[in-house]
């Protein structure tokens, strides 16, 4: 059984983001595996534990220093990896087709796990591109995961306390949520093995670039500004909780029968 | 004229609040707007969505019947009725339920979408977004035959446009999904939409224990806010996860929010950054929360939520 992981290399969270030219950051930072990511690695090598012969693949698209995000993939217990090259900025479109071509090329997938959402771009979208693009199903945000023979059971996160349980039979793509599992994070042998473990480096141009008329791009990128002058709220409990119930009546008008 | 489709969201029925401001953003560009309902009634929300800009509404029911939720009846179904109103330009929500389907409608026309959007401008196919957690905002051009935006709950305001809304019924035939949903659990009847609250009131380390949180239910019950918690409070497991604010929880944009107790970080930040007013309660004058918000209050969050609830409730009475 083949089991793919896509995950992504992205800034870590704690980083300070800095614009340069052509709307691109500073990538002089320290980057991270994508966090949704870990659950989706972490469920597939849980998986792969209980299932005879299975392999876990991490694949990612990006720069050579995604191979560090490669490296914990395997660390984590994927047994080997494929980095698609590319110096470009990628949209949804383009990376959804980079990946499937990658995948395409390796083996017949059975499960391919991703995180929901990247946290640097949020673009909530390069799972589902995937699933029309290999024409398999597609569940998000899933916090439990089943399987039995064919029939892959999940349970997905909705709104406020809501689930669903969703059914799909083998190959389809699974999106990881954050409380799918805890990821394990792995030990110094781990590590260790993971160094020499296989990655298959292979150029974007060569997996099969898939062309598309519909494109993003950007036209601006800027900080966010943070502007709030902060006014403390001096005084007595009883003084304090006034204050308060008047900035939600007068100022946020959020108190409507008063 | 350009035809611009605005997919609603019905929770529990009725007509989520946030819907509204799409239609906004969609009558601003000057277009046409239709209003796409795949459940709820359709009478009752054409006299509400009228008010802001709605010419019509058109009520989508599948193959697989109108009630049965499934995220790929529903997709295909939506993408037919762009087909046959002629629309190239879809908005929706960006809330879970959006997130997916409209996610799903883009993949199968292979049309730009844009996610979480916070500033959309129809005639220039822009729309500006938060990337890298909430601390850089993005504005992006989309390119193609049609456009799909997804907006943040709340992000827009809801302008006043009155019109007449016709309502019509489209009928799509559905194939057979590939997914089938076997159970829908809905959350319970009192439970808050977090993403929908006009205001939230959250907890984090400094509520100590779980059974804290009480202290803020109560105090959301006076005013239907909502209860939310930051990443240590889950990870405490004083709260579930369906309450987490910040990075790897919703991410939300009500009119006022109440921290108590919550140092700040930046991930909690990528969940609430864009409220309208943020009001800190914590002890400690250093955490990060405090000069980051509107409403600074430096004092024990044990005294002043009893005393906020006591408050309220007079105020509710």
């Amino acid at each position: 059984m083949n089991i793919y992981v896509c995950v992504k290399h992205v800034p870590d969270t704690a980083a300070t983001i800095r614009v340069g030219a052509d709307y691109r950051i500073d990538e002089d930072i320290t980057f991270i595996m994508n966090p949704y990511d870990e659950n989706a690695v972490e469920e597939a090598v849980r998986l792969k534990k209980r299932m005879a012969g299975a392999e876990v693949i991490a694949v990612t698209l990006g720069k050579a220093a995604a191979e560090a995000t490669l490296r914990s993939a395997l660390a984590m217990g994927a047994d080997r990896a494929i980095l698609v090259r590319s110096d470009k900025h990628h949209d949804c479109i383009t990376t959804a087709g980079a990946l499937c071509a990658a995948i395409r090329q390796d083996g017949n997938p059975d499960l391919i796990f991703t995180g929901r959402e990247s946290i640097d771009a949020e673009g909530f979208q390069t799972m589902y591109r995937m699933g029309v693009n290999l024409g398999i199903p597609v569940a998000s945000n899933v916090i439990a995961f089943d399987m039995d023979g064919q029939r892959v059971s999940v349970i997905s996160e909705m709104e406020a306390g809501e689930h669903a349980c969703l059914e799909m039979t083998t190959p389809c793509i699974i999106g990881a949520g954050k409380g799918l599992n805890q990821p394990s994070y792995p030990k110094l042998p781990d590590i260790l093995q993971a160094r020499k473990k296989t990655i298959t480096v292979i150029d974007e141009e060569q997996s099969g670039t898939h062309s598309s008329a519909s494109r993003v791009e950007t036209v601006n990128l800027e900080i966010a500004s943070e502007e709030r002058q902060p006014e403390a709220l001096e005084g007595s409990a009883e003084e304090i909780a006034d204050a308060i119930v008047g900035i939600l009546r007068n100022e946020a008008k959020v108190l409507m029968n008063s | 004229m350009k035809k611009i489709a605005v997919l609603i969201e019905i929770r529990d029925g009725k007509l989520k609040l946030s819907n509204l401001g799409v239609c906004s953003a969609a009558h601003e560009s000057g277009g046409e707007c239709i209003a796409f309902l795949l459940e709820g009634n359709a009478a009752d929300a054409a006299a509400t969505l009228q008010e802001y800009g709605i010419e019509k509404v058109v009520e989508i029911t599948t193959t697989h019947g109108a009630a049965s939720w499934n995220p790929e009846v529903w997709a295909e179904a939506i993408i037919q009725a762009m087909v046959y109103y002629e629309i190239h330009a879809l908005l929706g929500l960006a809330s879970m339920q959006g997130k997916d389907l409209l996610a799903r409608v883009a993949a199968r026309l292979e049309a730009p979408l844009l996610m979480d959007c916070i500033a959309v401008n129809l005639a220039r196919h822009t729309a500006k977004k938060s990337q890298f957690s909430g601390k850089a905002i993005a504005e992006f051009k989309t390119c193609g035959d049609y456009h799909v935006y997804g907006i943040r709950p709340n992000a827009l305001t809801a302008v006043p446009a009155p019109c007449r809304a016709a309502v019509e019924s489209f009928k799509a035939s559905t194939g057979s999904p590939g997914l089938s949903v076997k159970n829908l659990q809905q959350g319970l009847a009192d439970d808050i939409d977090l993403t929908e609250a006009d205001v939230i009131i959250s907890g984090g380390r400094g509520m100590e224990n779980g059974d804290n949180f009480n202290l803020l239910h109560a105090c959301a019950q006076t005013i239907s806010a909502a209860v939310g918690a930051s990443r240590a409070a889950v990870d405490a497991g004083w709260v579930s996860h369906a309450l987490q604010v910040g990075q790897t929880g919703k991410t939300v944009s009500p009119k006022v929010y109440i921290a108590c107790g919550i140092s700040g970080s930046v991930q909690h930040f990528a969940g609430m950054k864009t409220a309208g007013i943020i009001i800190a309660i914590n002890k400690d004058p250093h955490a990060a929360i405090m000069s980051k918000c509107d409403y600074a209050v430096c004092a024990d969050l044990f005294d002043i939520v009893p005393a906020l609830t006591r408050k309220l409730r007079k105020v509710a009475a």
